[in-house]
């Protein structure tokens, strides 16, 4: 939630001035307590919340640190052949992550594929298109979705998804795609497709209600704009996306956020098999499914390490997807600006 | 007359002093989830026996093997034995040994999903194992139709499913697998969570059974107490003597009374695949792990009380909870074993 509203204000710079650049609003109160008389409220405040910020921070790098020394073990023994080998041997202590990363990027990317169209579908509609009356119950529809707990779409996702995809959707697509490697082999319904719809399920949410939010911070000047240069509504509402591109890209990289760290209602659902396949239909592994699965009952301190190398790896994943969100979010907001 | 009158009432006074002090007496214990249920009846009902509290976390075997290590717990609790290297390094941290106490049993039971067959499918040591290790296909595999003689059986794929977590279960299973096949032993081997050479992973029993519910000529194993209370369908497996015994808590209670006749010293075994007529082939216990000399002396006595009742009073709450009971043998094992740890 909190990844949320700090991808407003970002967006909110793309309308006009600032950018995503804060500086000019930070310098100006310090300025001013140059200037007026020292304060000693203003003393403890402003040091406060500087340790709760650092806090943070620390508590970031805190948390690295640990993983990263909490796997010294199969750091030292495996080395960077954890992240490219594919065999995860618990019994003969051989670890590798392969067929975990690309399981978990695998089903995200699948998330945003298929989610990605019908979120900004839903948003476009929400803030251009909907009528009134229409547009309240349907954004708190939406919303809603977002609060529903990840292991009730699991649930769904066993009972419901799993049962659809295997007697009707997964033989539909192999007669008619079946010579594609995408859809090939039985369909057992749990899967890496089955991972990656109810993902898209959990992500649509996200991406819509922020992208909604962004176009509506679009000022109406725009849309009159275009309007009265004779563009039809549809093109106007091609302007009206061109200008909100940055921040249709950060809530796309939130909800790929969610995707990957989603847990829960993957494991229900992929089928936890650590093996790479071009099939969709055949299952696979997450990395957060496999920590959760399998930590409880690691004995053993390479197992445990080999565990805490898959959060590291995670972490320092998630960290290097934000990041990419930043940048992009920046870069676009600043070819905006000059352009 | 009148002196014993006085040593009653000493003795109701003393007890009354005694009391509140054993009352604020209160272990800590973590471990396996498979005992959870009766654990914490016994728990409960010696509670109000007693007064001396427990607080038991069934963070799972893993977990409690680790705590007991580190000495955060008073005793710990697991479904698979410790290794010699655990115990070692146990000793070492916490300068006492431990001991394991086998509490109760539980069993693995195959259900399936196979459209017009019903419950009792007969499945030899061999073909299971061939069935997991991904050699034997189809049901009407000839290794599956001979022992099934008067059954049709169709030609459908199989779909394997197993755990996804690390659990007692598994390493139950797999000891078995282990035994009964060499191909198995060499390829994937046992414990809490294996390699599997093929097959979907569900999480937790329910997991298993809801592949199983979902999917035509699917197998999966789950606990006993889990097939019992969901009314599965359920395989008979062949075992040692070569029949196909009931999974009922009497044939597991019979495989640990064929056990224990060359059991070790030191209580921890594995009972897959035992000897003995009508017994079951894939049981096995659940241990609780105690230190040898604790060094609060008080719970020391209080834990080693409890253990005692546990192997008398406590068996009789097993059935109940669907757990099978330990055999005459085996809680004589465990009470010379409690004896030794001794009351200070």
């Amino acid at each position: 939630m909190t990844q949320e509203s700090s991808a407003i204000p970002l967006t909110g710079g793309t309308t006009g001035d600032g950018g995503g650049n804060p500086p000019p609003v930070a310098s100006v109160p310090h300025l001013r307590v140059a200037h007026i008389r020292w304060n000693v409220g203003d003393f403890v405040f402003k040091h406060l919340t500087m340790l709760f910020a650092i806090g943070v921070l620390s508590l970031v790098f805190l948390m690295g640190y640990e993983m990263y020394a909490g796997s010294a073990l199969t750091i030292s023994k495996f080395g960077w052949n954890f992240l490219v080998t594919s065999v995860w041997d618990p019994v003969q202590e051989q670890y590798g992550a392969l067929p975990l990363i690309y399981g978990t990027l695998l089903s995200s990317f699948l998330a945003l594929l298929i989610s990605l169209p019908l979120s900004l579908g839903v948003a476009i509609f929400l803030s251009e298109l909907s009528p009134r009356w229409l547009e309240r119950p349907l954004s708190f529809l939406v919303e809603l979705l977002a609060a529903i707990p990840s292991i009730v779409y699991g649930l769904w996702g066993v009972f419901v998804l799993v049962p659809w995809l295997r007697v009707t959707v997964e033989p539909w697509l192999a007669s008619h795609f079946g010579s594609l490697p995408f859809f090939k082999g039985p369909a057992y319904g749990f899967g890496m497709l089955a991972a990656g719809l109810i993902l898209a399920v959990m992500v649509l949410p996200i991406i819509a209600s922020i992208s909604r939010d962004v176009l509506q911070a679009i000022p109406n000047l725009q849309r009159e704009a275009a309007l009265g240069l004779g563009a039809t509504r549809w093109e106007t509402t091609r302007v009206i996306l061109s200008t909100a591109k940055s921040g249709i890209l950060g809530a796309t990289l939130l909800g790929l956020g969610r995707a990957v760290g989603e847990t829960m209602a993957v494991t229900l659902v992929i089928g936890n098999r650590s093996e790479i396949s071009a099939s969709l239909f055949n299952p696979a592994y997450s990395m957060a499914s496999v920590i959760a699965n399998e930590f409880s009952e690691a004995t053993s301190s390479m197992y445990t390490s080999a565990l805490i190398e898959i959060a590291f790896v995670l972490f320092v994943m998630t960290i290097i997807l934000n990041a990419l969100a930043r940048i992009i979010v920046w870069s676009v907001t600043r070819r905006f600006k000059t352009a | 007359m009148k002196k014993t009158n006085i040593i009653i009432a000493a003795g109701l006074l003393l007890a009354c002093v005694a009391l509140p002090a054993a009352a604020q007496l209160k272990l800590n214990g973590a471990g396996a989830t498979f005992p959870y249920v009766i654990y914490s009846k016994w728990f409960d009902v010696y509670h109000t026996k007693t007064g001396i509290e427990f607080n038991y976390q069934s963070i799972g075997s893993g977990g409690g093997i680790k705590q007991i290590t580190e000495g955060t717990v008073d005793f710990g609790a697991s479904d698979a034995p410790m290794s010699d290297a655990q115990l070692k390094d146990a000793e070492d941290k916490q300068g006492t040994p431990i001991i394991h106490i086998p509490t109760v049993m539980g069993a693995v039971v195959l259900t399936y999903n196979i459209p017009g067959v019903q419950t009792g499918l007969h499945i030899t040591q061999e073909a299971l194992a061939e069935i997991y290790l991904g050699t034997i296909t189809k049901w009407n595999d000839a290794k599956i139709t001979e022992a099934n003689p008067g059954k049709t059986l169709p030609d459908l794929s199989i779909i394997v499913a197993h755990r996804s977590d690390g659990s007692g279960t598994t390493n139950i299973f797999t000891d078995y697998l282990t035994k009964v096949s060499p191909d198995w032993s060499t390829k994937v081997g046992k414990g809490p969570s294996v390699n599997w050479p093929v097959g979907l992973g569900g999480k937790g029993n329910e997991g298993v059974a809801g592949i199983i519910k979902q999917s035509e000529g699917s197998i999966g194993y789950v606990e006993l107490a889990y097939a019992v209370k969901n009314s599965l369908p359920y395989a008979l497996i062949r075992n040692k003597a070569g029949e196909y015994p009931e999974p009922t808590f009497e044939a597991v209670s019979m495989a640990a009374a064929g056990a224990a006749k060359n059991m070790p010293e030191d209580l921890r075994v594995m009972i897959t695949n035992a000897d003995g007529k009508g017994s079951y082939p894939i049981s096995g216990f659940t241990w609780l792990l105690v230190y040898k000399n604790m060094k609060d002396v008080e719970k020391h006595d209080a834990l080693v009380k409890f253990l005692r009742w546990a192997m008398t009073e406590g068996q009789t709450y097993a059935k109940d909870l669907y757990y099978a009971p330990l055999p005459k043998e085996v809680v004589k094992l465990n009470e010379a074993k409690i004896s030794s740890l001794g009351t200070r």
